[in-house]
């Protein structure tokens, strides 16, 4: 809603203390009055919202709200089946990535997305992350090599398996293969991250680690994470989105989002009154 | 059995582990006797073929009546013709099938593709070998290796295209998600994720089309014919091992009928054999 977009905007031109460089803010991404359809069926209703570099935005919200879908329309997985469309405007950097004309593999290689199953590639380790870089650049042997050392050390893996680069992806612990499709994911490149409830299938020691990483990688990318742990959210994001009913309910600093909810149903949510 | 008087309603209990008694002993029953004729159907071959196997039943060719000799010619006949069907089915059979999986999944054209494969599937060979000699040996005129291999070729395409498509439809959707979120286009995903990941099936499918094929005699005798003699030339007629063994097992000569024995455990070796790797190879992933 408006409303509570309007809001973090006052607050965030606020004034900050002094001795403090006030933080300037760059849209990434700016979601306009977005609408998302499984065949007649609307998922997601009026969406307004900004996304904003090198920070990460949690998505919350009780089940089936359309956290996921709108994850989806950010790279436009939903293209892949028919049937599924969205109306409205996503800017990417100013541009309208849902136009037409938008290059969808380019689209997607600057867009990554981290899925809740982990989902290694049917192939060794080190093919999981070279391959992605093979196929947007024309790199000697030794530069790959380099390339997919830096993208397993960002992802906190490479002590793990650099003595197996061989073995296959499918053979690591869950964990591990959740951070590979990390590794893969940073090794394209790119400027967004999209993680869709990243953890949910990871135990405490993995989500840590994982949490870390996200911590790290914000330095560089913008992150979007979908959780259905308010701790989480809490500990990992710069700004939450609190959605209901395919609708963004309440947008703002995740301090003042777990604090100071302004509607009603955010604060019933947080404090698991509901969803 | 303890405690059945505990039950609210033992008879009901009773009669319901009667039924299952009943159920359980005709699931054996009904195994024993398809196994019970796999193991005769063996025993037999390997009764009655074990004895003429020698190492000249693959260096020698096929025997005029009454004399001695081998089964290279036919052997030879029906590896190249099956190699060649192979080469011909799972192109066709693969691209096929990935059309179905991958691209027009839930399109008409895909229904009706879907529904007349599964029609060739289940279609009596002879009609494949009439259907064949109708296309290439009577306008040719005459049998031909290249006919036989075609025949062949269109039993093998539609077991392709079904394991092709079962395969892929293996694959999880989450895998095409990932390969779609770094940026892979359609082409290179079925290629290098979905083609590795359904690799072992799909290699399953081609085994047991080769299997399929490799006793088949009915396509070949409309097509491919026969030929006593070594022959390579796929543009005239060339042996087969099934159609050898058709023509020596119904002959009155003891040298011929042996031979046909011999022939028919051959094949079945193979396609055991074939079965078991095609086996070994889905279980291993
Ligand atoms: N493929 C689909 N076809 C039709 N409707 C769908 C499809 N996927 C999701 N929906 C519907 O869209 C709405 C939003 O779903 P979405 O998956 O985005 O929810 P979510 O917030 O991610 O939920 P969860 O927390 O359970 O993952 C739900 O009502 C859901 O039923
Ligand atoms: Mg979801």
């Amino acid at each position: 809603m408006s409303a509570s977009v309007q809001n973090v905007q006052i607050q965030l031109d606020a004034p900050v203390p002094a001795g403090e460089a006030p933080e300037i803010l760059e849209e990434k991404i700016s979601i306009r009055n977005l609408e998302f359809f499984y065949g007649d069926s609307r998922a997601l209703k009026k969406i307004d919202l900004p996304l904003y570099s090198r920070k990460v935005t949690a998505f919350i919200g009780p089940s089936g709200c359309g956290k996921s879908t709108l994850l989806r329309v950010l790279n436009r997985m939903y293209d892949l089946y028919p049937g599924q469309r969205a109306t409205g405007e996503v800017m990417l950097d100013g541009e309208n990535l849902l136009s037409p004309s938008v290059d969808i593999n380019l689209l997607r290689a600057r867009v990554g997305m981290v899925f809740q199953k982990p989902t290694p590639f049917p192939m060794s380790i080190y093919e999981n992350v070279a391959f992605g870089i093979r196929l947007y650049e024309d790199l000697p042997k030794n530069e790959i090599d380099a390339r997919v050392e830096s993208a397993l050390r960002r992802a906190a893996l490479w002590d793990e398996v650099k003595d197996k680069l061989g073995a296959a992806g499918q053979a690591l612990s869950g964990g591990q293969q959740q951070r590979l499709c990390i590794a893969r994911t940073v090794a394209v490149r790119p400027e967004v991250i999209l993680f869709d409830e990243p953890c949910s299938a990871l135990d405490p020691i993995s989500t840590a680690k994982i949490e870390e990483l996200i911590d790290e990688l914000k330095r560089d990318y913008t992150i979007v994470i979908v959780t259905h742990n308010m701790q989480q959210a809490a500990r990992v994001s710069d700004f939450t989105t609190f959605m209901y009913l395919g609708e963004v309910v309440e947008f703002g600093p995740t301090g003042t989002m777990f604090t100071a909810p302004t509607d009603r149903r955010t604060q019933d949510y947080i404090t698991g009154r509901f969803g | 059995m303890t405690g059945t008087d505990q039950l609210a309603n033992p008879a009901l209990y009773r009669r319901r582990a009667r039924r299952n008694r009943l159920a359980v002993a005709l699931a054996y029953a009904a195994t024993a006797f398809g196994v019970g004729w796999i193991a005769v159907i063996l025993a037999v071959l390997l009764y009655k073929g074990i004895g003429g196997l020698s190492l000249a039943v693959f260096t020698e060719m096929t025997p005029p009546p009454g004399a001695a000799g081998g089964l290279l010619n036919a052997i030879a006949g029906s590896a190249v013709m099956t190699l060649l069907a192979v080469l011909i089915g799972t192109p066709v059979g693969v691209l096929a099938g990935t059309y179905l999986s991958e691209f027009g999944k839930h399109d008409r054209v895909s229904a009706i593709v879907r529904f007349v494969n599964d029609i060739l599937l289940s279609a009596p060979s002879v009609v494949v070998g009439l259907f064949v000699y109708e296309i290439m040996v009577a306008p040719m005129g005459h049998f031909s290796g290249y006919a036989g291999a075609v025949a062949l070729a269109v039993i093998v395409i539609p077991v392709v295209v079904r394991t092709t498509e079962d395969m892929l439809n293996l694959v999880p959707d989450t895998m095409r998600e990932a390969a779609a979120s770094i940026g892979l286009p359609r082409s290179h995903m079925i290629v290098h994720i979905a083609y590795r990941a359904a690799r072992a099936g799909i290699v399953t499918g081609i085994l047991l089309a080769v299997a399929r094929v490799s006793g088949e005699t009915a396509p070949l005798l409309f097509t491919a014919l026969n030929n006593q003699f070594w022959s390579m030339n796929m543009n005239g007629p060339m042996p087969s091992l099934p159609v050898v063994i058709f023509q020596f097992a119904l002959s009155p000569f003891a040298e011929w009928q042996k031979l046909a024995w011999t022939g028919a455990l051959i094949i079945t070796v193979t396609v055991l054999g074939l079965s078991v790797l095609a086996r070994s190879l889905t279980h291993r992933r």
